[in-house]
């Protein structure tokens, strides 16, 4: 029988609200420390050209204390490809590059400065479309690639297949082939990018105030392009003000800031404006997917080919292994007996792309859940019906080798069916002007780690002090998610203490353990069972001390109101346990450290094998209203149903599913980075619309508890899910409400006139279905 | 050594928080930077500088302002309040705890500015003796960018303060 929860299940206000609601939690930007100059960093004015640089006059300026170019510093390249300079010599390869840095007694005069370098360009033609960088003729847009596996100008190439592709063809009734293009969105995290960088010139030793999210790999990437030890570099997280995957590479503003302080003895700091964090910072991927799919006449999915051309930019991020979680959409997602996937990343003369949130998931899903609208319309079949019958199961092992033990896709698409029937009986809103719809989507990712990295695990020292507080030492870091409030929750049930006497420490790479970092919605699941390792040999230990002060065996003891009981009543209070096996002889302390590392495997050379130690499945239904007058779309309600495997706090899952799915309804209505002959053309908030509190739609949310057998409680990771496939099912719901399909986001009022114009002028009548 | 003037610079008397300063400013100075870098009251955020994002929004007379734009020596004669100054320092002001409370806070750097702008509509509608609706409210805060929480609950928590219900 399942344990009967005290805290978790309970909507629990997140630990660090109050010094985040009150002014006091400190931002890279809030940072200060003694000495501190101010860096400014020079971009290009051109996205392709040769340039010479002259940073005489900007050295003489009062109060510049130090200049750097290329010519000033051995560092090696950066990136997941180490394909990226950080400061770009003779020759400039996008919008975003660096070609000079400056260290200033203040803000203003770092920014004087930068205007008195003087640049000599000379602008090429640079290549901004990744088909033409696949020409024959195309220059070679990167050179700083080592490893050329594949043919020119292309960064990584993934190749996927399950299945007999032709046997499955034969078999389908009908085929829909179609081309989905996808747009450049970008991150809008409320605070721009930021570095404190204190090099201390006595220990030779390096400390970065920053705000990754994968301190680790980041004091690796670092320590490489740096050329010292990584273990002499400390990295202090700031309080992070959002991160959505953007913090997953290092970027060359954070070896820039350290060089500086390198050359100055003395702290620099780097923050970015608000028009550099457009222009400078990776965005999701731009994607052309061709996607071919079939079904048997029964509407049974037979087999799905598809073709990803990925934008990959000048230089080559973590986005750019998307693929990993997007071959699993398309070879996993509902049962489907055959699938070829292949995916190029290209270089360009484009801002280089990153990992967002969803890592791909969305882009591919978008594709996918239209596709399955277009087969039941070939079909004549109903579009909840064919979602229902192909729907992945419990125990499946797909044909990638991804198992399902537990599952709940079907429930989840049985639910948001169900809840997003009309009340007026199936009757479409007659209106000449409005016209409504219901679209479905419905989703898979990963929910407990993804092993793609050497080490998918997380570190947790706990310390239980005389007192009785806790402190959870974790390797997992807060980006604002809520992950030391789920853990301080996991700790209080477990030993019942109560959170205000539990703390988290979780900011300092000189202190915490080893963690790979905050991604693939994995910090609950890994950091949790991670916690949960530590605290079982933590009971150990005094359930042993306890059991003589008792005079009971270890085994009966149950953790209550801060007392270790046995089954007579008789107990005795946890500190007091603490301070008999400290103040003992042999004394001890009441500390302990696990390592946990998920039961997932690498995949093979041919992408195959479990890689996640769980699998989340969603679906939403999307009612809209388009207005066939304007091509607004007002997005009336959506349902969310979430296999989550267990709801720790609801608090932290209602926040992660309504911030989630309000990112969806952005990328499939009103983001995108624009992008003209490598600038871009709307790097600020005036330009680049995110939602606001009035664009909010009606979201209600239906938890699936499926309760994973990995899973911390049944936990599984649940973040990303939310807005993977919500563009998917906005899409689709237009679709059904003008009865003409858009097939590239975002779905502006534009392309909905043009489509209804192109439709009418087909012939058809523009009256609704 | 005469003293040199400088004549850039102008000197404005204001009430900050409830406490009276007089300072010797530049006259070009902008109020966020004049809090965050002259005075060093960092709760009062940086988000994009122009007016787009509301994360510096503080009160001027209790009315909810962009601090980015706006020219500190407007501030002469005037109560400016941020975010250290909303509370009394013992209790929390009732719209951080129906921000805590209601789970409005996430990675909470637009918190600070979301409290002001709670705050300001709340003096607001008390004074219009006006009851303002969830769309009138969720209106108020379109000023205010938030990326982590899709302002679900920022506008439940401005509705229970404004309407005074839980």
């Amino acid at each position: 029988m399942a344990k009967k929860l005290n805290i978790i299940g309970t909507p629990t206000p997140k630990l660090d609200a109050g010094i985040r609601t009150t002014g006091k939690a400190i931002y890279g930007h809030d940072m200060k420390l003694p000495g501190m100059l101010h860096g400014a960093i020079l971009r290009t004015q051109f996205p392709y050209a040769d340039f010479t640089i002259d940073v005489s006059a900007a050295k003489k300026l009062k109060g510049v204390i130090c200049v750097i170019t290329a010519e000033d510093i051995d560092t090696n390249t950066i990136s997941y490809k180490r394909d990226h300079p950080v400061l770009k010599r003779g020759t400039v390869n996008c919008i975003r590059d660096e070609i000079a840095a400056v260290a200033a007694e203040t803000k203003e005069i770092a920014l004087e400065a930068l205007k008195l370098i003087k640049v000599n360009y000379k602008p090429k033609r640079g290549i901004f479309d990744p088909s033409d960088s696949l020409k024959e003729k195309a220059r070679e847009v990167n050179r700083f690639l080592k490893e050329k596996k594949y043919e020119k100008n292309v960064a990584d190439k993934f190749f996927y297949e399950h299945g007999n592709l032709d046997e499955q063809k034969k078999k389908s009734a009908v085929i829909v082939k179609k081309k989905f293009e996808l747009q450049r969105m970008t991150h809008c995290c409320m605070a721009t990018s930021n570095i404190t960088a204190d090099w201390n010139v006595i220990t030779k030793r390096l400390t970065l105030y920053s705000s990754t999210q994968v301190p680790f790999l980041y004091q690796r990437d670092m320590a490489h392009c740096l050329k010292i030890n990584p273990s002499d570099i400390r990295v202090v997280q700031v309080v992070i003000g959002g991160g959505f995957g953007s913090k997953l590479d290092m970027n060359p503003f954070e070896p820039i800031a350290a060089i500086l302080s390198m050359k100055t003895n003395r702290p620099v700091q780097i923050l970015y404006t608000r028009e550099e964090e457009f222009i400078a910072s990776p965005t999701r991927q731009t994607m052309n997917i061709e996607m071919e799919a079939g079904a048997d006449k029964n509407g049974n999915f037979t087999f799905r080919d598809i073709k990803i051309i990925k934008d990959n930019g000048a230089y080559t991020s973590w986005g750019a292994t998307t693929p990993f979680v997007m071959m699993q959409t398309f070879s996993s997602l509902y049962q489907c007996p055959a699938c070829r996937f292949e995916s190029v990343a290209v270089y360009t003369n484009n801002p280089n792309a990153g990992s967002f949130r969803g890592y791909g998931n969305p882009q591919a899903t978008f594709a996918m859940e239209s596709v399955i609208d277009l087969l039941a319309d070939e079909l004549k079949m109903d579009k909840a019906a064919i979602r229902l019958k192909n729907s992945n199961y419990k125990g499946e092992i797909t044909g990638q080798g991804l198992h399902f033990e537990t599952c709940g896709h079907k429930e989840s698409l049985e639910t948001v069916i169900e809840k997003s029937k009309r009340q007026d009986a199936g009757g479409k809103m007659q209106d000449a002007r409005y016209k409504r719809g219901i679209g479905y989507g419905s989703m898979l990712h990963v929910g407990g780690g993804a092993k793609i990295y050497r080490s998918d695990g997380c570190g947790t020292t706990i310390k239980l002090d005389d007192y009785g507080y806790l402190t959870i030492v974790t390797g997992s870091s807060e980006i604002g998610q809520g992950s030391e409030t789920v853990l301080a929750m996991m700790a209080s049930e477990e030993l019942s203490i109560p959170l205000s006497k539990i703390k988290v420490v979780n900011t300092d790479t000189d202190v915490k353990p080893w963690d790979v970092g905050v991604h693939a919605s994995r910090t609950t699941f890994v950091a949790g069972n991670s916690l949960l390792g530590a605290i079982d040999l933590l009971k150990k230990k005094l359930n042993k001390k306890a059991a003589i002060l008792l005079n009971t065996p270890a085994e009966e003891f149950i953790y209550e109101n801060e007392e270790i009981k046995n089954s007579n009543y008789q107990s005795v209070k946890i500190d007091k346990v603490v301070r008999e096996i400290h103040f003992a002889s042999p004394s001890e302390l009441c500390t302990e450290t696990y390592f946990y590392e998920p039961s997932s495997k690498f995949q093979d050379k041919g992408f195959k094998g479990n890689v996640s130690g769980t699998y989340a499945f969603a679906a939403q239904a999307v009612e809209v209203e388009v207005d066939t007058y304007t091509g607004n779309i007002k997005v009336v309600k959506i349902e969310v149903a979430q296999d989550v495997g267990k709801v720790l706090n609801p608090l932290g899952i209602m926040g992660q599913i309504e911030g989630g799915v309000l990112m969806g309804v952005g990328y499939a209505l009103s983001e995108e980075l624009i992008m003209e002959n490598g600038y871009v053309k709307n790097p600020n908030f005036h330009n680049y619309k995110m939602l606001t509190a009035s664009d909010v739609p009606e979201i209600n949310f239906y938890p699936i508890e499926t309760n994973d057998s990995q899973g911390p409680y049944g936990a599984k990771g649940m973040a990303e899910a939310p807005l993977i496939p919500t563009a998917a099912a906005i899409a689709n719901a237009v679709a059904d409400a003008i009865g003409t399909r858009i097939y590239s986001l975002p779905l502006t009022p534009e392309k909905i006139l043009r489509a209804l114009n192109e439709k009418s002028n087909n012939g058809h009548s523009v009256v609704i279905r | 050594m005469k003293k040199k003037v400088d004549t850039n610079k102008i000197e404005i008397s204001f009430s900050l928080n409830g406490e009276k300063k007089t300072m010797l400013i530049k006259s070009s100075m902008i109020l966020l930077d004049l809090i965050r870098d002259e005075i060093g009251l960092t709760g009062t955020k940086t988000g994009c500088n122009e007016g787009e994002c509301g994360a510096c929004t503080v009160l001027i007379n209790d009315v909810a302002v962009n601090s980015c734009l706006f020219p500190a020596i407007n501030i002469q004669g005037k109560n400016v309040t941020t975010i250290e100054g909303i509370s009394d320092g013992v209790k929390l002001d009732p719209v951080q705890e129906a921000l805590i409370e209601k789970g409005g806070v996430q990675c909470g750097f637009c918190t600070s500015g979301m409290v002001m702008t709670i705050k300001g509509m709340q003096t607001k509608f008390k004074k219009g003796k006006h009851k303002p609706t969830t769309e009138e409210i969720k209106k108020g805060l379109e000023g205010n960018l938030c990326r982590c929480t899709g302002y679900v609950k920022i506008v439940e928590a401005a509705e229970k303060v404004i309407h005074g219900h839980s």
